[in-house]
């Protein structure tokens, strides 16, 4: 019986290192797949567009991951992913440390994102001026009768300072300045959505593509957050998304690229929510 | 025969031997993830002290890490992780330790039978759906309830913690009970003794040191959650001048924003000077913990 036991275990351990060995060998032989990685605005357009571009060249392996902007454009730098998606510009010093380490960063926009002002549905206001938007969220305005409305404290929803949609509105709205620290601050944009739909007299910001209709999108200097006036780049919050790659992108990172900015790419940008580029 | 008499013995030795170097490695490989978590908290935290004071990071009172310049203060997070805990403590140790006496002591079979594997649970909902229940279901009734402007607040996330760090208190507190010896119980109740003064003056300070513990490591617990947190306290970088303001605890701010973080930044490097605050605040937890434990089994004359 014991001798039996040992057997077994001796068995188990063999067939466990030669599975572990196997796996290891296979992953290096196998066709390396294209490794998409960064923000979670862009992730789920990627995402998509991977599935649809893989059920057409099956011998295409794409990996899309998130992690955000930053995560991304770092994976960029140390060579970890071929696609790094942003929903900010590739900052002056990230570029300053891709050329450090050989890395010659090629920037692709593949959308445009108009960020939307939102509040509850039951809120009276209906448009702000931008700087209004920035006195609300510099903590300058601070009850909803300021703005016309009804009285109420006004509980602002920011993001996590490091979120791209945060670097996206601080640029586009803030003017650099800071938010008021007592500001609740989400980790995603479903999540300011949900506290802003929850909120009576909250305000909030997110992506268009997170639009519900449990939350109202206020006009902004006197322009909705609609398809057209973005695309027009009329509407005052709205910021490209982009693709990064090491140099020109060749092979099926090029063609993988190629279709998401192709008619039925852009298409699947659209149906996320997002703002095509085709002009 | 004898020969493979002979075999067989060295077959179970050399099985003996396997055995013990197979479980030694096991035994000794989270020292190494120890080791490994130390040496890489210091690493990556040390560089931040370089560029601002520990006293202005540890006491400064904003935490703006990607304003230029940065400014990185983490006294908000430290008050609200302490605020937030001492709520939960205040919600976990009163059921947490009324529940162990309840079992322990006053319920009959049945009773015990029901409410043990529903605190084991309890402690087996991922913290997450904890959170998720806290943001949609509970953060939305104190709004409504209280007439606050958000339920996002230190209160709900106390109130979610301490529910979450009960059970822990419970079943720990509950061990405690149970190493009294039955010799103490007897000796108080052959002396005359009912059972309410059995339980207040004799069973409760025999166990006394193994409560605190249990009560300082369902703290430990509520200090390092952070998912919960990071849905239900707000996450407001301010010094919380009330319960019912939104604050951002350590545990939480590390989770948002090192998914954010540029490698090798300044940013990065102070979120993992977070985590070393964290690590120091555990361990420290930790050991009281520990200390206490061994006086009460001193105590009880049940040896180290």
């Amino acid at each position: 019986m014991g001798k039996r036991s040992f057997t077994t275990m001796t068995m188990f351990i063999l067939l466990a290192v030669m599975t572990l060995t196997a796996h290891a060998v296979s992953a290096v032989a196998a066709d390396r797949a294209i490794i998409v990685k960064g923000s979670t605005t862009v992730l789920p357009v990627i995402q998509v567009a991977a599935e649809i571009f893989m059920d057409k060249n099956p011998e295409a392996n794409i990996s899309v991951q998130g992690g955000g902007s930053g995560v991304g454009i770092a994976s960029l730098l140390d060579k970890t992913t071929d696609i790094a998606t942003s929903s900010r510009k590739i900052k002056p010093e990230e570029i300053e440390k891709a050329k450090a380490s050989g890395i010659n960063v090629n920037e692709i926009p593949i959308a445009i994102d108009g960020i939307a002002v939102i509040v509850h549905p039951v809120n009276t206001v209906k448009a702000m001026t931008r700087t209004q938007i920035r006195e609300i969220y510099t903590g300058k305005i601070t009850d909803w009768s300021q703005l016309g409305g009804r009285k109420g404290k006004i509980v602002v929803v920011t993001r996590d300072t490091s979120s791209g949609t945060f670097e996206a509105f601080e640029a586009l709205a803030l003017n650099k300045e800071k938010v008021r620290p007592d500001a609740l601050s989400s980790a995603s944009n479903q999540a300011v959505a949900q506290t802003v739909a929850q909120t009576p007299g909250a305000v909030g910001y997110v992506g268009h593509g997170y639009l519900t209709p449990r939350v109202k999108a206020v006009a902004v200097d006197g322009v909705q957050c609609t398809k057209q006036a973005i695309q027009s780049e009329k509407y005052p919050l709205s910021r490209y998304l982009y693709v990064y790659t090491n140099g020109r992108p060749s092979g099926d990172v090029q063609r993988f690229i190629n279709f998401i900015l192709s008619k039925e790419g852009q298409r699947l940008v659209e149906e996320e929510g997002f703002v095509d580029i085709l002009k | 025969m004898s020969a493979m008499k002979i075999q067989r013995k060295a077959l179970v030795t050399l099985k003996e031997g396997a055995y013990k170097w197979l479980f030694a490695t096991l035994a000794f490989a989270s020292l190494v993830f120890l080791v490994g978590i130390v040496f890489t908290l210091l690493t990556e935290s040390l560089p931040v002290f370089s560029k601002i004071r520990p006293t202005s990071f540890l006491f400064g009172p904003f935490w703006y890490p990607t304003a230029d310049p940065p400014e990185m203060g983490i006294w908000p997070l430290i008050t609200a992780s302490f605020a937030v805990t001492a709520g939960a403590m205040v919600v976990c140790v009163p059921i947490g330790v009324g529940t162990a006496l309840f079992i322990h002591e006053l319920a009959g079979r049945r009773q015990r039978a029901f409410l043990k594997p529903v605190i084991e649970i309890l402690a087996g909902i991922p913290s997450i759906v904890y959170g998720f229940f806290g943001m949609v279901v509970v953060a939305p009734i104190l709004q409504d309830l209280l007439g606050i402007p958000t339920g996002l607040c230190a209160f709900t996330a106390s109130l979610v913690l301490g529910i979450m760090a009960t059970p822990t208190v419970a079943s720990l507190a509950e061990d405690a009970l149970s190493f009294v010896p039955r010799s103490f119980r007897e000796a108080s109740l052959a002396l005359g003794a009912n059972r309410w003064q059995t339980l207040t003056r004799v069973v409760m300070p025999a166990a006394g040191s193994g409560i605190s513990t249990a009560v300082i490591l369902g703290m430990g617990r509520a200090v390092g959650e952070t998912m919960t947190v990071l849905m239900v306290a707000g996450g407001a970088a301010m010094v919380p001048k009330s319960l019912f303001d939104p604050v951002r605890p350590m545990t939480s701010t590390i989770a948002a924003e090192m998914g954010e973080a540029v490698m090798g930044s300044l940013h990065y490097n102070a979120l993992f000077a977070i985590g070393l605050m964290l690590f120091l605040i555990t361990l420290g937890v930790n050991i009281i913990a520990e200390i206490i434990s061994r006086r009460f089994r001193l105590k009880l004359g049940l040896g180290r």
